[in-house]
Formats: C-alpha cells, structure tokens, sequence
C-alpha cells in the first residue's frame, strides 16, 4: 500500500547521524581538513570513521548473516544526505553504498566474504575506480601499463582505503571486478578541485586471488554498481544543495545593502526560490531511487538515472544561486561555501553528468513505450 | 515506504479503466468556452455523476464514493489515460468543494455540494478585479448590509472569471469592512450568476474563445446564508482555496505524465531528433517528479499532516512542467506546430496555449516565488 515517507527509525537515524556529524565534521573540520598535509588528513580521517563505525553507518545494507544491520538503501540514503549536508571527506559512498552491497551480492565467493568481513569486522574502508558512466555507455578507464600492472585514474578513497574495489575491462574477456588489498597497489594522489574528494591513480595487480567476478556476472555487477553510484551520488548532492542553500538563506537575512536585509529584495528572493523548488522535486526522484535499489525494481536504472539528472542540476544551480548571492564573500576562502560548491561542482559531473543521464532516462523511457505498443 | 499501490487500488484501477474505456466520447468534445461545448461537457459531467465517477473523494451523501486521496490519484491517472474531457465543473469540485467542506455549514453542503458533483450548477470563481490581481487583498468589490440586516448588497466588478460566461454560481471574494486592515475585512461568498444586478461580460481569449468573463455587480442582494466561513474573515478562506489551487487538488500528476508520454510518443515517430532529445527527456523526468512529489505530499495528508507552502512549490513546478512538455512538442512538430484541424482542439497547439496561462492563473508564480523564499527560506518580507 503506498506510503511515500519515512519510517521514525529511519527519521531517528538521520537525525543521529546530523547529531554524529555536526560535532565531527563542522566547517572548522572541513578547513583543518583541507589545511592538513596527507599524513595528517589520513589521521582526521581515522578518527572520524571510528565514530561513524560506532554508528554501524559502513555496514548499515550488510546482512544480518554477514554480521551487518541488515537495512537497505531507504535507511542508508537518509545517512548519505546527511554526509553530502556536512561534505564528509572519507569514502562513506564507496564504502556503504558501493562496495558494502556489491560484496554481499556476491556472497558465498570467498573473495568477497574476505572483503565483506574486513568492512564488518575491521571497519575496514574501501576505494571504488575503473569504471566510467557516460553518454556512450559504461567504460573502464583502466589500463594495461608498461611494467604489466594495471593504471585506474580517478579512483576515490585510495588514501584511507584498506581494500580497493577496482574494474578493468578488455574486449576479450569483458569486464573483471577485484578487491585488491592495498598492500599490494601503489596510490599517486591526484590533484583536484575539491580537498573533500580523495583521488588516485592507482597501480595494481592483476591477480586471480583478488578476482570477484569476471565476464557476464561482472558487467552485471558493474552495471548494478554504475546504477548503486548514480542514486547515492543524488543522495550526497541533494545534501549539499540543502546545505548550500542553508548557507545563502541565512546570508541573505544579515547582509544589509541600501538599509535593508538583500534577502528582502525580489531579485535575490525569486533566485533562492528556484534553487529551492530544484531541490524540492529533486528529492522525491531520490528516495524513489533508493526505493528502486532496495526493491530491485525492473525500472531501477531509469530511477537511479534520474534522480542523478535531477540532483546534479538542484545542486549545480544551488551553488550558482548561493555564491551569486553571497557575492565577493563567496568567492572568498574565508567564507565556508566553497567546501560544499567544490564537492558539487565535483560530483555533479562523475558517475556521468545531468546531461548523460537525461539520455540514459530517455532511452528507458522510449524503451517503456515500445514495449507498451 | 513503499511505492507500490497494492491489491485494493489495482482493483479499483481496473474498474475505473472499465467504465471509463466504455464511457469515454469517442470524439473530442467541442471546446467548453464555447455555448454548445459548455452544454456537451456539463452532459459529460452528468454521466460520470450518474455512475458515482465525478467526485469520487466526497463523503456519499454529497455524490462521493469517501474513497481517500490515493483512490483520487488513481481515478485521475485513468481519466487522463483514458483522454476523457475536461472537467467543466473544476472550479466548483476541485477549489471550491475542499473550502465547503472544511468552512460550509451542514446546511451549505446539503444544498451546494450534490448540484455541484452533477454539473446542475457549474461553478466559476469571482476573484480578480481590474485593479486586484496579484494584489488580491486589495480588491474594492464591497458588500454592504442590507437595511433588515439579515443580508448583503454587493457592487463593484470581478473579471478574469474562467467559465464566467456561462456558469450558473460565483464564489467570490468582497470587502465588507472597509475600515480594517486589508486582509482582514473580507468575506467570502457565494453567489447565483442569475441575481438581479449581476451582469456578465464574455472576454475572448488569446485562442478567440470565451473562456473569460468580467461579473458587473450592481445593488445585489445576497442572503445571509451565501456567507463561507465567518464575516470577515475572507482572506483565510480564500487562503484555503487556494492551497487547492497550487497544492493537490486542481492539477494532478496524471496530466503531466500522460502528456510526457505523448512527447516521448511524438520523438519516437519523428526519428528522435537530437535537437529534441534534452528537452523531452526532462519534460519527462519533470512530469515524473511532480508525480513522485505528490505521493510524498499524499502520504503526508494520509497521515493527517498538512499541506504548507510547499504548495506555492508545487504550482511553480506543475505550471513550469506543462509549458516545457508543450513546448518541446511544438519544437518537434516544427513547421507543422501552427496548423489546426477546423472544429476540434489541437492537442499540442490548443495544450501549449493554455499551458502558458498556468504560470498566470492561481496566483503568479513571481508571488509563489515570494511564498517558497518568505515561507520555505525564511527570508524577510
């Protein structure tokens, strides 16, 4: 029977969780964070994840049998809004979100259940690379180098991560997934936009002990993960946009010009209005997406895909309204918003941009109809 | 949460797309701002009234099945589906009938509400003045006590009153204390179109057809018992209206995605046009959402929470949606956009014309603006 809410568990969680990152992840955090030499961003991270370990958040879609809560994605996705509203730097998407349901997928493999067992047990963190969403389909970037290991750019959470959950793709054998101890990879930090996004390129090996899944069952897999990254990248998205406009709301009530607050002012009103109807209709596409996900709904690419579309466009034009408003303090290192517009200037466009999803959504759709005669 | 409609709305699914697929014209119906088009589909209304379709959500006594708000979503998704007519009488059933029932006395919806729900008495609303539009608490209509004190003179003028020229009912707002503050004073009435010193002005619209009217109100004398809600207490009445307005009841989802899926349709038979391919998918995903938004705010009202300004939201979102849909299917008819078939609405044409009044009627969306900013952001007035 349809009841489009939330439970008071999930509610409850939420709020714990904004309690949890209020205290350990507040602009202070984030500018200690970015200010931080490697060494030391890996410590602030350490501490930080045992909180969120304590809080059961990385093994929270894990089974029961598996020693995880055994919740689905509509309790996690809550808990990822709420890592998006505070722009938490550690990998709590590719851990929880990615790997966490990939693995126990593929339970019993023993690969896997070794993986599995280190995120439970040892609060290990995970890395996710190899695989790219875009209008032309899901492609690996990873490459075969010189000396025999393979090269994944842009891999996300090398630096904290313990195990790194990597796919690599050749046109004769298809796709391979592996969990690669980080013992055996070598991390080159990638410069970029955003401090709160950690990304590598990573060497590694290929080895038939770290080998999940291969061929058909793999590109299943990665097929599953490109859809799991889309609906938790929205989830993280629609967290900053509400953050962002948070922010530029509460500006826009104490900045005076011309004797008056400028949030008094038409102009100023009418942008933050739309930002704020963007986010409001961006909203129910994601939960439906995480719903989708739990559900294994036979439309859950299209709804991951569009709530992807519609995420990255709430917080792309949140961000464009909220430094528009802040004005030169915005543009300032001084004033928080660049932690949050960074992040989604960042995530709006990896795991494939608005404009590949609208496709993806298009094509689904117009497959809908065929079938529909 | 769960996003499935289970057993009983299936079946109830299954019996409305039954009787509609048996009752449905085959034919469009002519245009209801036209005489003969109003007379067609008041007949319509009276065949969805006759088998207990036409207000599905109302208690039975009034016409009802008291069937809840997922029921009425579901009937909605099957009447668009089903490309039934347009609801002559939506003014009365959707904005009106929620105010009666929660402002009317138990008299007022004995005698209002089953009229209503048969198309005998079609309704129009008598809002707007010349000088009042999106200032609406600064409209100047008065009405006055009558000398025995046991009712109301009204004069002034309303127009931009939609089905005015041929509606028997008027609900509409007038000053009855001139002395108070703007939004108190008011006072929310009910009035027969038939009234010595109401006269009634059609004003063609854009497409030539009378979908507007200017009301004339000269001396006219209106009961005590014409008054919804307390003397003077207008605006809050007027303010329930129209959260029915913007929020669930006058524009349901189905429209826009049955719409969509027509777009999706025409790309499809057009060869999928590059040019087309962003706007038609997020028409699509647009139309998608406001559906998906409004089971989030349907679950919320089942649960017996209000509706708030999300509603000024939601007829930014609505209103926005139905102008990309039709416009992007003009794009994709390109040269042909413009042409008619003589005597019946042009689905896409007829659709983009009136879609471009939504972001107008029901309040501006530059006011809506302001509500999301002032009510949802906080920002000061």
């Amino acid at each position: 029977m349809m009841d489009f809410a939330f439970s008071e568990d999930q509610e409850e969680l939420r709020r714990g969780v904004r309690t949890v990152l209020d205290a350990e992840c507040d602009v202070d955090a984030l500018r200690a964070f970015e200010l931080a030499d490697e060494e030391a961003r890996a410590d602030l991270s350490a501490s930080r994840w045992a909180v969120l370990a304590e809080l059961g958040a990385p093994a929270l879609v894990v089974p029961t049998p598996a020693n995880g809560l055994g919740l689905g994605d509509v309790d996690l996705v809550g808990v990822l809004e709420e890592a998006g509203h505070a722009c938490l730097p550690e990998p709590l998407v590719e851990t929880a979100a990615l790997a966490a349901p990939t693995l126990a997928a593929l339970l019993p493999d023993p690969a896997a259940a070794a993986a599995l067992g280190a995120l439970v047990e040892d609060d290990a963190i995970f890395a996710v690379g190899g695989i790219d969403v875009s209008p032309a389909g899901i492609t690996s970037p990873s490459e075969v180098s010189a000396d025999g290991m393979l090269r994944t750019p842009r891999v996300v959470g090398a630096r904290d991560a313990s195990i790194l959950l990597l796919a690599c793709r050749d046109d004769e054998s298809g796709w391979q997934l592996h969990a690669v101890p980080a013992a055996s990879c070598t991390a080159e930090p990638t410069p970029a936009l955003s401090a709160t996004r950690d990304l590598s390129v990573v060497h590694w090996p290929l080895a038939s002990e770290t080998l999940l899944a291969y061929g058909v069952a793999a590109e299943a897999a990665v097929n599953l993960l490109a859809d799991r990254a889309a609906a938790a990248s929205a989830a993280l998205l629609i967290g900053l946009a509400d953050r962002m406009l948070a922010l530029t709301a509460a500006y826009a009530k104490n900045r005076h010009q011309f004797g008056k607050p400028i949030g008094s002012f038409q102009a100023v009103k009418h942008h933050l209005a739309d930002a704020r109807v963007a986010l409001e209709f961006a909203r129910p596409a994601t939960y439906r997406a995480a719903w989708s996900l739990t559900t294994a709904q036979p439309s859950l690419s299209h709804d991951a895909s569009m709530a992807k579309a519609m995420a990255s466009d709430a917080a792309d034009r949140a961000a464009r309204v909220a430094l528009q408003v802040h004005g030169a303090i915005g543009y300032t290192w001084e004033c928080d918003l660049h932690f949050f517009m960074k992040r989604t200037w960042a995530l709006s466009r990896a795991w494939g941009d608005a404009a590949t999803h609208r496709r993806l959504v298009l094509a689904h759709a117009l497959a809908a109809a065929r079938a529909a005669g | 949460m769960d996003l499935t409609f289970g057993p009983d709305l299936d079946a109830f699914r299954t019996e409305a797309r039954a009787w509609l697929a048996a009752h449905v014209p085959a034919e469009p119906l002519p245009s209801f701002d036209t005489a003969e088009g109003f007379e067609a589909h008041r007949a319509w209304e009276r065949t969805l009234y006759t088998d207990r379709w036409s207000v599905v959500s109302w208690p039975v006594e009034y016409g009802g099945r008291d069937l809840g708000i997922f029921e009425w979503l579901v009937f909605e998704e099957e009447y668009y589906r089903a490309r039934a007519p347009k609801r002559v009488s939506q003014n009365g059933i959707f904005l009106l009938a929620p105010t009666m029932l929660e402002y009317g006395t138990p008299e007022q919806k004995a005698r209002y509400l089953p009229p209503m729900a048969s198309a005998d008495e079609i309704w129009c609303q008598g809002w707007s003045e010349p000088d009042a539009g999106s200032d609406l608490a600064g409209i100047r209509s008065r009405a006055a006590r009558n000398d025995t004190g046991d009712g109301w003179i009204l004069n002034g003028q309303k127009t931009w009153a939609s089905r005015g020229a041929f509606a028997e009912w008027c609900f509409g707002i007038f000053r009855t204390d001139p002395e108070a503050e703007r939004h108190r004073g008011l006072t929310y009435f009910l009035l027969a179109m038939d009234s010595p010193g109401v006269t009634v002005r059609p004003i063609p619209q854009i497409d030539g057809e009378t979908g507007f009217a200017e009301i004339f109100f000269d001396n006219v004398e209106v009961p005590e018992d014409q008054v919804l809600g307390e003397v003077g207490a207008g605006w809050s009445v007027a303010m329930a209206t129209a959260g029915s307005e913007r929020g669930l009841s006058l524009r349901s989802p189905a429209r826009y995605t049955m719409a969509a899926d027509r777009l999706v349709q025409l790309y499809a038979s057009r060869g999928g046009p590059p040019a087309s391919t962003d706007a038609v998918a997020q028409a699509h995903m647009d139309a998608e959402a406001y559906q998906l938004h409004t089971y989030w705010t349907a679950s919320k009202v089942a649960r017996g929470q209000a509706v708030g300004p999300e509603a000024s939201a939601n007829k930014i979102f609505w209103s926005e949606t139905d102008v990309a849909i039709h416009t992007a299917a003009l794009d994709l008819l390109g040269p042909e956009a413009e042409l008619r078939r003589a005597g019946v609405p042009s689905e896409w044409l007829d659709g983009y014309l009136f879609s471009l009044a939504g972001p107008i009627y029901a309040g501006t969306n530059e006011i809506q603006r302001n509500v999301v900013a002032e009510r949802l952001l906080g920002l000061p007035r």
